[in-house]
């Protein structure tokens, strides 16, 4: 469809691609196959899982919000970060501070949250400005150390007093709250994917504008950016802002879903699964971003509930990233409805060679390769 | 005018611009010399990318070297580069709506559209540059150059490894931008029969040295040229 879309803008007026280029009446298929998924997300699927799956879900939205942030370092800018496992902590240990000492409303202490992740995530972004590849991703990795200690020290805060919030004579522990409208396990896992709609809807309008644009041409060549007045540091910051900002928004949701937090739930290898997934998932599509939380999330809890040893997840995600690099350097996002539509091909061909009783199959055939686009 | 008065960078030991004073007055000017001369030097002094050990660059009363080199394009710096550099992720429309500009809104998007337009690149402008040939995409390169009111506008051998056609095409439109856009153009290319089709000046540089500078055709047939570019044995 997007050929015929080139092919009439080519013979409009300048007038006529100027109206194209204002509404931009793009992958209609695409729009509402993501419509339909997000309201099966919200609306059915809460009705259909059992808790031990919603609560897994709700895994599963919230980091999709950090492999969002992770995959727009990564796949956009290409900034590789090994250290958004601890800004996620930062965010967490931020909001449930915020919301035991303070009476405010829960969508407040989340952005909050963010405010405050997106201010220390972009310190942690500093040495973006000089470093790439390797060592840039060495430096967060050891900086994702460093926060892993130092929050394992203080402690995540359990209702106590002072600066830590954390009291270890403490008898009764109470939980982490959570919004009033979202008391009970399936509402929070509505509100959680409400959240990732909208951090999805933040991060896609500054890639369609001109941060986008900013960090596409500093990924491919900083010195085509630097000649046409892109301030390079300003953006790559910005990336590194924005990216810390909605992690910290998931730490926020994370810390409500968890109910009690403790810093052995979280460790550094984390942040390097969160980045092995979200190449896997797919770094320059925003489905990946869903995908790599899946694999995260959800596959571990399938293994379990089968009964594998997850440990073993941790080798079937070695493999798969060597899968993936090897054969698709652009993730399971991209690579999936360009197989789909090859096996929709496939047995397109197949039906059709025998001509008459075919149809049944036919129509079946065509259903897989549209619902692949 | 662009004033560039004993203009000097040394990387290391090798001085690869050696006291360089040279005026552009205006229109397009060429800019030649064998490989190492200097060129694309004098190129990354203006854009920022170098900073010299000596001289001054004053372009129409503005001390360039004064300027951030991201705040040299909002000035009015455009440059391309030697190995083409169009963003393969973003639209044609991205690629040249990405440079700085003083427009806002609809007066911009028309500009970038205009842009595209003068280059004559008959492709849609929502296309990827990605899927586009090197022809294209140089052209791409240089309505990049062409948006957003420039007022210096400098091409590093925009010509490179373009069959002769797509050269002859873009003669044309290098001919055209200084009245096109009102900018200072300055081309630097091997091919000399690009620099005298469309520079009506034209400055030689041997070794990060002014060796002559001039009418195009006068200075092409200077001897001083000759030898450095034929290799004359010096008497």
């Amino acid at each position: 469809m997007a050929g015929t879309d080139t092919k009439s803008s080519a013979a409009a007026t300048v007038a006529g691609q100027r109206l194209a280029l204002l509404r931009r009446p793009e992958r209609p298929v695409h729009l509402s196959v993501t419509v339909a998924l997000v309201l099966f997300a919200l609306f059915a699927l809460p009705e259909l899982m059992s808790a031990y799956y919603t609560g897994y879900m709700t895994l599963v939205a919230i980091y999709s919000i950090v492999t969002l942030g992770l995959g727009l370092l990564v796949g956009r800018v290409g900034l590789y970060s090994l250290g958004q496992g601890a800004v996620l902590q930062i965010g967490a240990w931020t909001a449930a501070r915020l919301l035991f000492a303070t009476g405010q409303p829960f969508p407040i202490v989340i952005i909050e949250a963010g405010l405050v992740t997106m201010l220390i995530g972009t310190v942690i972004g500093l040495p973006a400005i000089r470093l790439r590849g390797l060592y840039l991703a060495l430096i967060t990795l050891m900086m994702a150390g460093a926060i892993t200690v130092i929050l394992a020290t203080v402690n995540f805060p359990n209702g106590g007093g002072g600066f830590t919030g954390y009291d270890g004579q403490q008898s009764h522990i109470p939980p982490i709250r959570r919004p009033s409208i979202a008391g009970t396990d399936s509402a929070y896992y509505r509100y959680a994917v409400v959240v990732a709609i909208l951090m999805f809807i933040l991060v896609y309008a500054h890639l369609r504008t001109r941060p986008g644009r900013a960090w596409a041409a500093i990924r491919q060549s900083e010195p085509a950016a630097l000649a046409a007045g892109i301030n390079t540091t300003y953006y790559k910051l910005w990336a590194w802002a924005l990216a810390s900002f909605i992690t910290g928004i998931a730490g926020g949701i994370l810390a409500g879903d968890a109910h009690y937090l403790y810093s052995i739930n979280f460790s550094t290898q984390d942040s390097i699964i969160l980045l092995a997934v979200a190449l896997m998932g797919g770094v320059y599509n925003l489905w990946g971003a869903v995908i790599a939380a899946l694999l995260m999330q959800l596959l571990p809890a399938v293994l379990q509930n089968l009964g594998v040893n997850y440990a073993w997840l941790t080798i079937l995600f070695g493999i798969g990233v060597l899968q993936v690099l090897t054969t698709a350097p652009t993730g399971l996002a991209d690579q999936f409805p360009k197989d789909m539509k090859k096996l929709g091909g496939l047995i397109w061909r197949l039906v059709r060679r025998p001509q008459p009783g075919a149809s049944a199959s036919a129509s079946a055939s065509g259903g897989a390769g549209g619902g692949s686009t | 005018m662009i004033e560039i008065e004993n203009l000097t960078v040394r990387y290391g030991g090798v001085t690869s611009l050696d006291g360089m004073s040279l005026v552009f007055e205006q229109g397009t000017c060429g800019l030649i010399g064998p490989n190492g001369a200097g060129k694309t030097t004098f190129f990354n002094v203006l854009s920022g990318f170098v900073r010299p050990a000596a001289g001054t660059v004053k372009a129409f009363g503005t001390d360039l070297l004064a300027l951030a080199h991201y705040r040299r394009a909002r000035w009015g710096v455009r440059r391309t580069f030697q190995t083409e550099q169009a963003i393969e992720d973003l639209s044609v429309y991205d690629n040249v709506a990405m440079v700085a500009s003083p427009l806002r809104g609809a007066a911009r998007r028309a500009d970038v559209l205009a842009a595209i337009e003068y280059v004559g690149i008959n492709v849609p402008p929502l296309a990827k540059v990605g899927t586009l040939g090197v022809g294209k995409r140089r052209l791409v390169e240089v309505a990049r150059a062409v948006a957003g009111k420039p007022r210096l506008v400098l091409l590093d051998e925009p010509a490179a490894g373009l069959p002769e056609e797509e050269t002859t095409h873009l003669a044309a439109v290098i001919r055209g931008i200084p009245e096109y856009t009102g900018a200072l153009t300055i081309l630097v290319d091997h091919d000399m029969s690009l620099v005298s089709a469309v520079c009506s000046t034209t400055a030689v540089l041997d070794f990060g040295k002014l060796i002559a500078s001039g009418p195009t055709a006068a200075v092409l047939r200077d001897e001083h040229v000759m030898r450095a570019y034929l290799g004359t044995a010096e008497v």
